[in-house]
């Protein structure tokens, strides 16, 4: 983080890889997302773009949003495809044919495509151990399609498959842990980041992209037409969620954890909720759950993390908070 | 000099891939297709084989590993079989629509449900309308001729289109047979490098698989379908020339006995052979019998097949995959569609047999001919019949 603070005016490529016109909605964290994120990397770069989002938007045919090599072929698939452009790579190079030595892959996908769809081929390809980047864009639901809920949409989230109602209380399970799940695979570097810690996720991206072997960066990336909230909050929103503790920024670097920022106290969940129109049916007591499971996880992390801050726990501290709509 | 020796038909097809000097395997294990894959592994281990081998998670995986390392450029290679090509699909259509020349061994399979490890056709008529270019082998030799020559097709700029060769599951793929590898330096002559036109190379960015609103997507399909059509000629040219280098000619139809015969038995793959063994016996009983056998099942030969059945009043096909509650076998239904407007065309009885394994023998062939035979005297109030159930 510090080293982009510093020299930054100086270090940032002026060029787009991702570049204007594209047809994102206002407001959009997560096109803001990609472009800091291939803004941290040389031009010696392939792209496998899984459907989704940051596809839809980027491309059709004949037009391009991207300056860099890209491709996109299905929804689930992108970590195996980033599989074969690696070791396609490996052996024409080692076979003396003609292509750029030093090529990095990134394949990149949203959170449907990386913790649902697509986690099958994405296990395969960490396991495997292939030199590639994958980034996932999480925002949370399958946006795309109409605001749908996945395994990352969080606990409480009003979805159009989530709905709240008599017997509902939104999203009824709690948000699927995709870096843990990456970091169980021992791969070399896993990362959290977010748009609204622009240094700190180019920094992450870099180092990923340039740690041999697989790196998985699991970037949260605001939804103003998802999350119901005002487009002028996607900066805002993306600080509180760390903040909250609702998403650590961290790194696991070959296994050991490190959390990327020192918080003396988190803030409570209800400061980022309320914000958000997906979680205005929630009550109290509700958010009390959330605030604890929070809570809970993040002590956890400090753990692995060995980090010496302060352990969180909330004042409304209810222990026996009923789940209700 | 060539060299022949008695090998199992999936090592061959193999070492064929190794001949081929391919560049990237990305593969899943299945029955049966394994052979041709460990095969591989050990090649590629043993360094004899210069490749990456990539041992994916599932055939979805492999296909779409194929699709990442065919748009780079790279000569990639994978195999499967029945529910593996199921699996794989949706992959399947990207291949041909994005046109990389992927070259796939299919080890034919039956479907599950009830589960069968065993040999038929349904695998590979679930996926004729993916756009790949479909080549059906009968035997070893057969097989390991047609994967040097399926690179070849492939790359070919005119062509830019992945290639299924299709050999029939453990009655092909297990079985040692006679076969005449030719010189490494004669196939590194006929098959040249792959020369991809516009691969992923960060060096000239280009942009694939973007999306095709209405606008766009009817002429996207149709120049495929264009491309598609038009492979038959280089598919024809290929086999020419492999023929004048090695002796050894293929044809999109091919016959046996069949010019001028008055009844036709129309087989694809291996049980073609023993169908031969049948129509010699009825010829020795006198009887006006012949073969055809289709080859290239995509793109679908007309004019070569509406020539083959001209002069014929009986076309009996036999299928190895049943289209459920349709017209009966897929085979026989698309011969029916190539004959319909032809003023002179033979009556088509369509059986299906030879499911999930199950052998027809020459008995088995001869019984079907005259089964036909007599279906076209008597009639049948049925789309067609199934050989040899016990109901």
């Amino acid at each position: 983080m510090e080293k982009y603070a510093i020299y930054v005016p100086r270090l940032i490529q002026r060029k787009e890889k991702f570049a204007p016109g594209h047809r994102a909605c206002i407001g959009c964290g997560e096109a803001l997302a990609v472009r800091l994120a291939f803004k941290a990397m040389g031009n010696n770069v392939i792209v496998a773009n899984a459907t989704g989002c940051m596809e839809i938007v980027a491309s059709q045919i004949p037009y391009t949003t991207w300056h860099l090599p890209w491709i996109h072929t299905l929804f689930e698939n992108q970590a195996a495809v980033a599989s074969g452009i690696e070791a396609a790579y490996k052996a024409m190079k080692r076979k003396g044919m003609a292509v750029p030595a030093d090529t990095k892959v990134v394949a990149m996908a949203g959170d449907g495509g990386t913790s649902d769809i697509g986690l099958q081929a994405l296990s395969g390809a960490l396991e495997r151990g292939h030199d590639f980047t994958y980034l996932c864009f999480d925002n949370e639901a399958y946006m795309n399609t109409g605001i749908q809920r996945s395994s990352a949409t969080p606990f409480g989230a009003m979805t159009t498959t989530s709905p709240p109602g008599k017997n509902s209380i939104g999203q009824f399970s709690w948000k699927k842990n995709m870096p843990e799940i990456a970091a169980a695979h021992n791969i070399p570097y896993v990362a959290t980041a977010c748009h609204s810690y622009p240094f700190d996720l180019m920094d992450k991206v870099a180092r990923g992209v340039n740690t041999p072997g697989p790196a998985y960066i699991h970037i949260l990336s605001v939804c103003p037409t998802g999350w119901r909230s005002p487009t002028d909050t996607v900066i805002k929103l993306g600080r509180l969620a760390v903040e909250t503790g609702m998403f650590p920024l961290y790194e696991v670097e070959n296994g050991r954890y490190k959390m990327s920022l020192k918080m003396p106290q988190l803030r409570p969940v209800k400061d980022y909720l309320k914000l958000q129109g997906r979680f205005r049916h929630l009550s109290d007591d509700t958010i009390g759950v959330i605030q604890e499971r929070v809570e809970e996880e993040y002590n956890k992390l400090l753990e692995k993390a060995k980090d010496g801050s302060k352990r969180a726990r909330s004042k409304s501290r209810t222990g026996s908070a009923k789940v209700s709509a | 000099m060539t060299t022949r020796v008695g090998i199992e038909v999936s090592i061959a097809i193999a070492d064929a891939v190794k001949m081929a000097n391919a560049d990237v395997v990305a593969a899943y294990p299945i029955t049966p297709q394994t052979h041709i894959v460990e095969h591989l592994a050990e090649l590629v281990a043993n360094g004899e084989l210069d490749a990456e081998y990539i041992p994916v998670e599932s055939e979805h995986s492999a296909m779409s590993a194929c699709l990442g390392s065919s748009a780079t450029g790279a000569r990639t290679f994978t195999a499967t079989a029945g529910q593996g090509l199921e699996l794989m699909h949706e992959v399947l259509y990207v291949a041909s629509s994005m046109r990389l020349p992927v070259v796939m061994a299919v080890a034919n399979r039956a479907l599950s449900s009830p589960l069968s490890v065993w040999g038929d056709h349904s695998d590979m008529m679930a996926v004729r309308d993916t756009g790949w270019i479909q080549i059906v082998v009968e035997n070893g030799q057969q097989a390991v001729d047609n994967i040097i020559c399926a690179f070849r097709i492939a790359e070919d700029k005119r062509v830019l289109l992945p290639v299924m060769v299709h050999l029939d599951g453990f009655y092909l793929t297990h079985v040692i047979e006679p076969i005449t590898f030719p010189e490494q330096s004669d196939v590194d002559r006929f098959l040249p490098p792959n020369k991809y036109p516009l691969p992923l190379n960060p060096d000239k960015p280009v942009a694939m698989g973007d999306f095709g609103p209405p606008a766009i997507y009817t002429e996207a399909k149709w120049a495929q379908e264009v491309q598609l059509r038009a492979s038959k000629d280089v598919v024809l040219e290929c086999w020419d020339e492999f023929g004048r280098a090695f002796g050894r000619q293929y044809c999109p139809v091919e016959k046996y006995h069949s010019d001028g015969a008055k009844v036709l038995l129309l087989t694809m793959g291996c049980f073609s052979e023993t169908a031969m063994v049948a129509v010699d016996n009825m010829r020795k009983e006198g009887k006006d019998i012949g073969l055809v056998r289709l080859r290239l099942w995509r793109p679908f030969p007309f004019e070569e097949f509406r020539q083959a059945v001209k002069d014929a009043d009986v076309l009996i096909v036999l299928d190895r995959a049943i289209s459920f509650g349709g017209p009966g076998g897929a085979v026989a239904s698309e011969l029916k569609a190539a004959l319909y407007n032809q003023d002179k065309k033979p009556e088509v009885v369509s059986f299906v047999g030879g499911l999930g394994g199950r052998d027809i023998t020459e008995a088995g062939f001869e019984d079907i001919i005259n089964r036909g035979i007599e279906i076209t005297r008597t009639g049948s109030k049925n789309e067609y019949e199934i050989y040899g159930v016990r109901e």
